[in-house]
């Protein structure tokens, strides 16, 4: 732009001429960039009309009541999928239960007590590691250090995999969280006498209480649609099983059994599992959302 | 703030007790931040010495052997390393653009009003669980693909010389372009909600400056915004990539399963994470293709350890760690 002001000695006449042009050029530029970029968006906002919408076509199929009632049952015989929600509840509030508090002290040392410690910086940086890691790789992490040597698979252990997977999630938001508070509400607690941990407990925790649930809820969301780590662990059980010493059905690995299969009946439940498992992780997303826009 | 508290009341340690108290809540965070760290580290040792008689059986060779043959023990990782690097890479390739121009429009050009919805559905589509991908990419995408889109590019493309073989082969409609389509699909909510949050902070005085001198729009995003925010939108695309390698479920069901390198991005291939989940089942415990599955496992966390590292530098320092 500075070589048309700069360009004084080639005549108003020309310059006008030249301006227009490059004017035109620079506005046309815009606009195709634009459209480009409205094009983009519609591509992404059309991915999730079409997923939504196969779902709720091919997931309404088979849904009736018996999804929830009955247990999964052989091909052509009509069964359910109690056995597979039933399942993904008892492991994921489990890993929920497991992961939750480890992962809320953690955030607790990275903001309260280690912002700057160089022990703080490698929980830090590992945890944002775990963070994105292959769901996969936890899964054969937790097959070797608790399926092969005590002889099976089981809920146990599908829950302890989901339970590393929701640490390093509740870990990000508890930090992130207690270092919105303004120091001096930290100093106005200390100052009246409280130990740091009652400064904690019950000055920062309720202070950010609705970004810690919602921290919990895409913990939550998160795992409860997670099938690669429970392949390995829990491994699906096809009969109405709530031992946690023994496989243990869920969600996902039934959704991947069924959509794998040859036979149509299953296929179609496998969408109606689909349907449900994606509301459901969609529902506690907003609800995340809802939870922590109450705050501001 | 008052300065006008005397002496006599400001704080002083109020008993023992509090102190113990104090040290155990400390030790407490202490400890689980400890215990993170050997978190990571018993993952990689377990890995390792899981894929150990792996790796003692073919020796440095497992990485680049290039056979996969569970009946003759012969293990080699190259096909599926392969598969998770070509895979991933096509996958940005596709997803980038796309996922640009969503933050572009969500930062500087959407209406107010719809920059909060439309911002949303693309997180949504981020926590769709990757089984969804798989399951829906098997049904829908694979048809389309071995009735339209494959055939029309095999007859044009496909015809040319030189490039050509890339595009060749029989339209299965599953493989290591349907899989790379896939993953970018996934990726895209990802990277865009990444770019949009680093796009947000440039200082708006930055950006008023460069529109006071008369920019364009798209001036302002590329001259502007893009040079300040470079390595932060470089460590979301890097942060896009770890999850494209280690993505599992939505690769498994469309990448086509095949032990081989493909000449064409139609041919079937394998990732790492989709080989590890087809296999796992027929692997006995105790068996050497345990064993080569669990190294091939160890081999994908030094891949997206590598990549995650660096999105990690990359992206931190602008968020204000």
């Amino acid at each position: 732009m500075s070589n048309t002001v700069a360009t004084v000695g080639a005549g108003p006449a020309k310059d006008q001429v030249v301006a227009t042009q490059l004017g035109r050029r620079r506005k046309r530029t815009d606009q195709i960039l634009l459209g480009l970029s409205l094009i983009a968006t519609v591509i992404g906002l059309t991915f999730l009309l079409w997923i939504l919408a196969t779902l709720m076509w091919r997931g309404m199929e088979a849904m009736s009541l018996t999804v929830f009632t009955d247990v999964t049952r052989p091909p052509g015989s009509n069964g359910g999928l109690l056995n597979a929600i039933v399942g993904t509840l008892i492991q994921t509030a489990i890993g929920t239960a497991v992961g939750t508090p480890i992962g809320m002290l953690v955030g607790t040392y990275l903001a309260e007590y280690a912002r700057d410690s160089r022990l703080g910086g490698a929980v830090r940086f590992v945890s944002d590691i775990l963070l994105s890691a292959p769901s996969i790789l936890i899964g054969l992490f937790i097959y070797q250090l608790l399926v092969l040597p005590f002889g099976g698979f089981s809920g146990f252990a599908g829950s302890m995999a989901l339970a590393v997977i929701v640490i390093p999630i509740v870990v990000r938001t508890t930090e992130d969280m207690l270092q919105l508070i303004p120091n001096q509400l930290r100093e106005a607690t200390v100052a009246l006498g409280a130990p740091k941990w009652k400064m904690i407990m019950l000055v920062c925790y309720p202070a950010v209480r609705p970004g810690l649930i919602t921290g919990v809820l895409l913990a939550v969301a998160r795992i409860a649609g997670e099938t690669a780590p429970l392949l390995f662990t829990s491994l699906g059980n096809l009969t109405w099983a709530v031992d946690l010493t023994k496989p243990m059905g869920s969600l996902p690995v039934t959704i991947y059994a069924y959509a794998g299969s040859p036979y149509t009946d299953w296929i179609a439940l496998g969408w109606s599992g689909a349907l449900l498992i994606t509301l459901g992780v969609l529902a506690l997303n907003i609800v995340a959302r809802v939870v922590l826009r109450q705050k501001s | 703030m008052s300065t006008a508290t005397s002496p006599a009341t400001l704080p002083t340690r109020s008993g023992a007790s509090s102190g113990v108290g104090d040290k155990v809540f400390e030790w407490l965070c202490r400890g689980a931040g400890i215990f993170v760290l050997i978190l990571l580290g018993a993952i990689i040792i377990e890995l390792f010495l899981g894929g150990l008689p792996a790796f003692r059986a073919a020796g440095v060779a497992f990485v680049w052997g290039e056979n996969w043959d569970p009946v003759a023990e012969e293990f080699g990782a190259l096909v599926p390393i392969y598969g998770t690097i070509i895979t991933s890479i096509l996958a940005l390739l596709l997803a980038v653009p796309v996922a640009f121009g969503i933050a572009y429009f969500l930062t500087e050009l959407a209406p107010m009003q719809v920059r909060r919805p439309i911002g949303t559905a693309v997180e949504l589509l981020a926590a769709v669980p990757s089984i969804i991908y798989g399951m829906w990419g098997f049904f829908m995408i694979v048809p389309l693909m071995a009735q339209y889109v494959q055939p029309a590019i095999i007859d044009t493309i496909g015809e040319l010389p030189l490039i050509g073989g890339l595009f060749a082969g029989p339209p299965f409609g599953t493989g290591i372009f349907t899989a790379a389509l896939i993953l970018a699909i996934m990726i895209i909510p990802f990277i865009a909600a990444t770019m949009r949050d680093v796009f947000q902070t440039v200082p708006p005085v930055f950006k008023e400056s460069a529109y006071g001198v008369g920019c364009t729009r798209w001036e302002v995003m590329w001259n502007i915004v893009v040079p300040y925010t470079r390595k932060s939108v470089m460590g979301g695309i890097m942060l896009g990539l770890g999850r494209a390698l280690g993505e599992t479920l939505a690769v498994t069901f469309v990448i086509g399963n095949a032990n081989r390198i493909a000449t064409s991005i139609f041919g079937p291939g394998n990732t790492i994470a989709s080989l590890v989940a087809l296999e796992f089942g027929e692997a006995e415990m105790g068996s050497l293709k345990l064993s080569a599955l669990l190294a091939l496992g160890f081999i994908l966390f030094v891949l997206s350890f590598v990549v995650l590292a660096i999105s990690r530098v990359l992206l931190r320092p602008r968020t204000g760690h």
